[in-house]
């Protein structure tokens, strides 16, 4: 705001050392966003170069002597095959992918029958959708793990984990999808009924195609959700095979405990497909991340 | 100076919500059929067991999750009578339910305060998007990982922890931050309010962008300084995204476990547990009667929010 009005009021600067008076007399603004800015990437990068230092450099001095030891790609060697984490990040995969077209599918199912159908007390559902957006996961547990473990196993599968993702995105998923879908033109939803069009056909060919923004917001969000999550996986996949990074470097981070060239490749890992959605989709990202903060 | 504030809000285009006219049989069963597998999903996997939860919460339990004879309210005055849940006996008060109010009280007010001085100084540079983006990239990863990059910060080693190497390089002794119990709450704190700053300061800096700049240059040419401007001018109007932005992290506060898990699991002894991590550790210690009694807590604590939320949609303003 200020530059816009300071522009506004002041000629612009010409030569090098008016623009360097300007800049200084603004320096207090620069030096604060400067260190607050170096204070957040600090310790990133000091996981960073932990993770490429040898076994004996990282254990007997900090990461800041990084120009005096040689680097090395061995400890992610040693975490992805030995320490199990390639295993852990097809896991991971398995968790994610499924747990974020299913309530994605349904959700957006779901979202247009709340937009554009009619059925009875159609309105009072969906204001329960909204209040069971921030319903703790905490509150399915007991009961759930009581299931699992009279009824079958499902926990030692995929499933258990799978559908309580999706059942607690779904919400959010209908919540989103319905508030877009109403703001599609009636017309053309009128038209292509008018033409003979199912609702299927609608909902597939007239809904969706136009909902490509708002679908993307959703489903980085929950990937992303489901691929950081701790405590579901926790609770819902006990077989040691299935279990996800993140179960995986708790129990790297019992074995190794301070060695953190380990710990460091490892969250590394599992830091890298978060990383590269972000800089390669970060406008959805941020869109579904403000959409989600409804959620969570 | 006495400019009105104008509603930021853009008035959304209105639709007829609570009195839909309901249809044919045949519109009735397709609009059903399409809802039906959400329905399904949410109806087994949250609401029934939500609803189990409370029931289980007056029931005596074992190790093999049967839950055999009614106790009335006994698994909720077991927790209260627990120290490591509820203490009240020394000052200051301690126990997890003390822990998640610091919580609520430090991380809240850091980051709003943090988001909130980003926000404004980041639009007066040029570099504001770099300076967002490093602050925004914790969004993205896992409190997991969070959690093993602030373990590494905090090392008590100094020849390896960050913050103890600038300590002992200005002549102090190293302090084991996560290792006793004054300093392990605020130590995770501060971790997460790492994490999490970059969100209030996404939404308030958008919000800030949203004020017409006509109100702010009339203010100026009044003769307002800045900190006039900020205090009369910015506050006011950024009160609705601030009041979001308190909602999320109050429910962050409410569910954050897997951070503490990781750093601490709960340790010093018990000294860093939460509500939610309260709910974990009975849950599986013997007890998941009095886990479905922490969970009901949780949830009774999250129904303001709930009433917020519908309140808020009815008003027909778009919650995001």
């Amino acid at each position: 705001v200020a530059t816009r009005a300071e522009t506004a009021t002041l000629a612009q600067p010409r030569t090098f050392s008016e623009r360097l008076v300007r800049w200084l007399s603004r320096s207090p603004v620069h030096i604060v966003l400067l260190a607050i800015a170096a204070l957040w990437l600090v310790p990133t990068v000091a996981l960073l170069v932990t993770s490429f230092r040898p076994r004996s450099d990282a254990l007997s001095s900090g990461w800041w002597h990084v120009f005096s030891s040689h680097l090395t790609l061995a400890n992610y060697s040693q975490v992805i095959h030995a320490g199990g984490m390639g295993h852990a990040f097809l896991n991971s995969l398995y968790i994610t992918i499924p747990a974020t077209i299913l309530p994605l599918t349904f959700g957006a199912m779901a979202a247009y029958a709340f937009a554009w159908t009619r059925f009875p007390f159609r309105d009072t559902v969906f204001l329960l959708v909204v209040a069971l957006m921030v319903v703790p996961v905490q509150t399915a547990f007991v009961p759930l793990l009581k299931f699992f473990r009279e009824h079958g196993h499902l926990n030692t599968e995929f499933y258990g984990i799978w559908l309580a993702h999706t059942a607690f995105g779904l919400p959010l998923a209908i919540f989103l999808f319905r508030n877009f879908f109403i703001t599609l033109p009636k017309d053309l939803i009128e038209a292509a009924r008018m033409d003979g069009a199912s609702e299927f056909a609608v909902f597939r060919r007239v809904v969706i195609p136009l909902s490509v923004p708002a679908l993307a917001s959703f489903a980085i969000f929950q990937f992303l959700w489901v691929w950081n999550d701790l405590l579901m996986a926790l609770i819902f996949v006990s077989n040691p095979a299935k279990q996800p990074m993140t179960v995986k470097i708790t129990q790297l981070l019992s074995t190794y405990a301070q060695e953190f060239h380990i710990l460091a490749a490892a969250g590394f890992l599992l830091m890298a497909v978060p990383l590269i959605v972000f800089f390669a989709l970060q406008r959805y990202f941020v869109q579904g991340l403000l959409a989600g903060s409804v959620k969570s | 100076l006495s400019a009105q504030a104008p509603p930021i809000q853009v008035p959304q285009p209105k639709r007829k919500f609570g009195r839909s006219r309901e249809g044919t049989m045949r519109e009735r069963l397709q609009g059903i059929a399409f809802a039906l597998p959400a329905l399904v999903v949410l109806g087994l996997f949250v609401i029934y067991p939500a609803y189990y939860t409370v029931r289980l919460a007056f029931y005596k339990s074992d190790f093999l999750f049967s839950f055999t004879n009614y106790v009335g309210l006994q698994n909720f005055k077991d927790l209260f009578q627990d120290k490591d849940f509820f203490d009240i006996s020394s000052f200051p008060p301690s126990g997890a339910v003390f822990n998640n109010l610091r919580w609520v009280v430090v991380y809240i007010s850091l980051c709003l305060i943090l988001g909130l001085a980003l926000a404004v100084l980041t639009i007066r540079v040029r570099y504001e998007k770099a300076v967002k983006s490093v602050i925004f990239i914790p969004m993205a990863i896992s409190a997991t990982a969070v959690a093993v990059i602030w373990l590494l910060v905090y090392s008590p080693n100094p020849d390896i922890g960050t913050v103890n190497a600038v300590i002992h390089g200005l002549g102090g002794n190293p302090v084991s931050w996560l290792g006793q119990e004054n300093t392990v709450n605020y130590a995770i704190i501060i971790a997460y309010v790492w994490a999490s700053t970059g969100f209030a300061m996404v939404v308030l800096s958008a919000a800030l962008k949203g004020i017409p700049t006509e109100i702010i240059e009339a203010a100026r040419v009044d003769g307002a300084g800045e900190w006039n401007i900020f205090r009369r001018i910015m506050l006011p109007m950024l009160s609705l995204p601030i009041s979001i932005v308190t909602v999320w992290l109050f429910i962050n506060v409410i569910k954050v476990f897997d951070i503490i898990y990781v750093m601490t699991q709960g340790g010093p002894g018990t000294s860093s547990r939460v509500i939610a991590y309260t709910m974990f550790t009975e849950t599986f210690s013997g007890n998941p009667g009095r886990g479905a009694a922490v969970a009901v807590i949780m949830l009774l604590l999250t129904i303001p929010v709930m009433v917020l939320n519908i309140r808020r949609f009815k008003s027909e303003r778009v919650m995001t």
